[in-house]
């Protein structure tokens, strides 16, 4: 199992959820991914993403001033 | 009933996060089809961007509300990026522009025939869009169907639910994977039908009735961009272009460059991103906000941008206000005048 770090700040939404989503095609099931923004929007929009694609959000909130959110890959 | 590729029909629906397509691919799920959605990226949805960058923006629940249709209709959405393969359209539309520089006929076209395709790759069997006929007057006319189908290469595998009853019927209907007696005549420009379907199905909650999905409608977001093409002498754009021309105030006082002036501090902390690679002015000796220099500009050109960003900060009626201007690398120190309000031209506001 790897655990991947996304460097996705200065983007605007939806650019941190499509880098996220083209980010999880190349892992497998059970990868984690971590995903730091500056998009106060990606709080939201990246554990909805996760939500309906099927996969878990192990940790998503802000430091400092940034927005990180770790999911792991699921299986679909 | 004739098999489609699986046991069960897939179809793929453009997703906008507006009501229509919310219905379109809520009435096909609804007959035991499976439904993904997709949601394109062209870089002038108004969706996102501006919530995070502007103060009156930030307590607005910052939710992308393709995401949220997603979630509510229970299925998978895919966002996908376009940007570069969306300028052709934008730059040179086959069928022109609508009342702003709104692409609309073939932003359609090019959406269905990205739908065509992700279809084809991802072995789905046709695709479902909230159109409704004689909805919009570029895009959504009876005489303009028939162009998507044809230049998309989608034909009849595209069908539009909420008005597929006033359609010949499409291959999905035909084969028998969808009852075409649950679809729909909607048509015209009346929300009524599309809210009343809504009440029935339970939807409570939905975005906007329908539109104002894209900056090229706005007439001063278009304005922007006209001159940002007439500045450079021809068509073309970049990511960072289309992104800026949402953000601060556009000031032209000569034809070869522009000052972005930052509307608040949301605004001056985005712009502060960009700063590296404008030639920028941060006013030192008042509150005020950064301005951007877009353009080759002299040391004259930096004084009357100085004492016009002077206007926007707190020392607009004071005899001098310092700057620290950015010229190519450069810092040095700039104390002006602050141009009089009458000297500001108003034909330099883009």
């Amino acid at each position: 199992m790897s655990h991947q770090v996304l460097d996705a700040r200065n983007l605007l939404c939806p650019l941190p959820v499509i880098r996220a989503q083209d980010r999880v095609k190349q892992l497998q099931p059970g990868d984690v991914l971590e995903v730091r923004c500056t998009d106060p929007g990606a709080l939201n929009d990246i554990p909805a993403w996760c939500r309906i694609n099927g996969h878990d959000v192990l940790q998503a909130g802000e430091q400092a001033e940034e927005v990180v959110v770790t999911l792991r890959v699921g299986e679909s | 009933m004739s098999e489609p590729n699986q046991c069960q029909a897939r179809a793929v629906a453009l997703i906008s996060g507006g009501l229509d397509s919310m219905l379109a691919a809520r009435v096909i799920s609804d007959q035991g089809i499976h439904v993904e959605g997709l949601n394109f990226f062209t870089g002038f949805c108004v969706e996102g961007h501006t919530h995070a960058i502007r103060n009156r923006d930030r307590k607005r629940a910052k939710r992308n509300n393709a995401l949220w249709v997603a979630e509510q209709l229970g299925i998978k959405l895919h966002i996908i990026d376009v940007i570069e393969e969306y300028k052709e359209v934008v730059i040179n539309p086959k069928h022109g522009y609508g009342a702003n520089m709104n692409p609309c006929l073939d932003c359609k076209s090019f959406m269905v025939r990205k739908a065509r395709e992700w279809m084809t790759a991802h072995d789905f069997d046709f695709i479902i869009t909230g159109e409704v006929v004689g909805q919009r007057p570029m895009s959504q006319r009876r005489s303009t169907f028939p162009v998507v189908q044809r230049e998309s290469g989608a034909g009849d595998l595209l069908l539009r639910p909420l008005c597929a009853k006033r359609q010949p019927p499409t291959l999905p209907e035909r084969q028998g994977w969808v009852d075409r007696e649950a679809l729909f005549d909607f048509n015209g420009r009346s929300r009524r039908p599309q809210i009343a379907l809504a009440a029935t199905l339970g939807i409570e909650e939905y975005a906007q009735p329908a539109g104002g999905c894209c900056f090229l409608t706005d007439s001063a977001y278009s304005r922007k961009l006209r001159d940002l093409w007439q500045s450079r002498g021809d068509k073309h754009y970049e990511l960072d272009d289309i992104m800026l021309l949402k953000v601060g105030r556009h000031i032209r006082p000569r034809p070869h460059f522009k000052l972005i002036i930052a509307r608040d501090s949301g605004e001056t902390h985005y712009l502060q991103g960009y700063r590296r690679r404008f030639n920028h002015l941060t006013m030192t000796s008042h509150s005020g906000p950064l301005t951007l220099l877009e353009g080759e500009v002299t040391a004259a050109d930096v004084e009357l941008a100085a004492r016009i960003a002077a206007r926007f900060g707190q020392g607009r009626d004071a005899e001098r206000v310092v700057f620290d201007a950015v010229v190519d690398g450069l810092t040095s120190g700039l104390s002006v005048q602050p141009l009089a309000p009458e000297n500001v031209q108003p034909e330099w506001y883009l």
